[in-house]
């Protein structure tokens, strides 16, 4: 068992509560969905999502607590993985953005030896592999689709295109490359934008505001609805079980 | 590699014997998950189990259902952890567990090999029902995370088939 260091605690919650909010985001279609095939679809990548920030959590401190009763400026999930649904393609969108992102980290993490987070990212890196071809394969269908679908899996790109530079400021405790990162999620998202007949949204890729965002707690104004939804049966029933 | 004693062989037989639960055909012992058994001291024993994705909801029924086993003849303290590394494969299913999968119905994984990556696979999948290797993807996730859904072109027939991971 490795000590837990302050550094891995404060890693493993950003990752951890990445995992976490998305999984209840894609969750959120249950019921919704436009297809039976994707409503199963996208509850099977909720799910492997939970099972990440489970095991991420865990090595943070207690999975539930963790999960049920911060407030919400004590999360450190990425902005991006808040914003809501939307329409299916700006989910989509999510999903490519986030997907590769997770992909490329998850991997570099694998390769870096031997620790807790490494040993999650092995294993993880070979789901969201799953996650990513799901998101490219419908990016492509969406974009190089109709002048509905086109007009839409754009909207839903441009919408969240200033979300993604977040994902790049280094975490304390994850020690990879996080410009090189940056550059092979670029050309990653830049090259199945491409084969679906869009194009790489222009635009800042942050907020106007400076002072920080997810990773430093501060999230935009739907997360706290999402979160009294994903909290609100736990709070009521203290120590409740099925 | 630590040396395992006759003791530990025969508990380790013991919990690969316990059904998986989601597909009962398939032993743990041929979905390649039981990692290990540790004798501490006698009547104290830690199981090692790997999950197959890391969010399947059936390791708490496995880790349940090997409690049971092996509290049935007569080890008083079972633990079961959960080891992540290294990563399960399917690779790790066993032929036995191969021809069991076709056999219930879902086409089994293709074999990797060392560095296969999960989606660069591109050997035909057989219909588990007629054999046809003429089969499309319906949807990349189906009942489960480590399925996805296709349809056999020549009978018709959907399937499940058991993705490479």
């Amino acid at each position: 068992m490795t000590a837990t260091t302050p550094a891995l605690t404060g890693a493993a919650l950003a990752l951890g509560d990445d995992a976490l909010v998305l999984s209840h985001r894609l969750g959120e279609w249950a019921g919704h969905a436009p297809v039976l095939e994707e409503e199963v679809a996208l509850a099977n990548i909720a799910l492997d999502l939970l099972g990440q920030a489970r095991v991420l959590l865990s090595l943070a401190g207690d999975e539930d607590e963790l999960a049920f009763l911060r407030e919400e400026r004590a999360f450190r999930n990425v902005q991006l993985v808040e914003q809501p649904n939307g329409d299916f393609a700006r989910t989509i969108a999510r999903q490519l953005y986030f997907s590769t992102y997770q992909r490329l980290l998850y991997g570099r993490l694998a390769a870096a030896g031997e620790s807790p987070l490494s040993g999650l990212a092995a294993k993880a890196v070979k789901e969201v592999a799953y996650h990513q071809d799901h998101a490219e394969q419908w990016t492509l269908r969406l974009g190089d689709g109709t002048a509905e679908s086109h007009d839409r899996m754009r909207a839903g790109c441009e919408a969240l295109w200033r979300f993604t530079g977040e994902l790049f400021r280094p975490v304390e405790g994850v020690d990879v490359d996080w410009a090189e990162l940056e550059a092979d999620w670029l050309a990653s998202v830049t090259g199945v934008l491409e084969r679906a007949t869009l194009t790489l949204p222009e635009g800042p890729r942050t907020g106007a505001w400076r002072a920080g965002a997810g990773r430093q707690g501060l999230h935009t104004e739907p997360f706290g609805r999402m979160l009294a939804e994903m909290q609100h049966l736990h709070r009521s029933h203290p120590g409740a079980t099925w | 590699m630590v040396t395992t004693t006759p003791v530990e062989e025969e508990l380790l037989r013991l919990a690969g014997s316990v059904p998986d639960p989601e597909l009962p055909v398939l032993t743990l012992e041929e979905l390649g998950v039981v990692r290990g058994v540790r004798v501490l001291e006698p009547g104290r024993v830690v199981v090692e189990l790997t999950p197959t994705y890391t969010g399947c909801p059936a390791i708490e029924t496995m880790s349940a259902d090997i409690e049971r086993v092996l509290r049935g003849s007569g080890v008083p303290e079972v633990r079961v952890v959960t080891v992540l590394s290294p990563a399960w494969s399917t690779d790790d299913i066993s032929a036995e567990g191969r021809r069991k999968l076709a056999e219930f119905g879902i086409a089994p994984p293709r074999p990797q090999g060392p560095g296969g990556g999960p989606v660069s696979v591109s050997l035909a999948i057989r219909c588990p029902h007629c054999g046809s290797t003429e089969t499309e993807l319906l949807s990349r996730f189906s009942s489960t995370a480590c399925k996805a859904l296709r349809r056999c072109t020549a009978c018709r027939e959907p399937f499940d088939h058991f993705k490479e991971l």
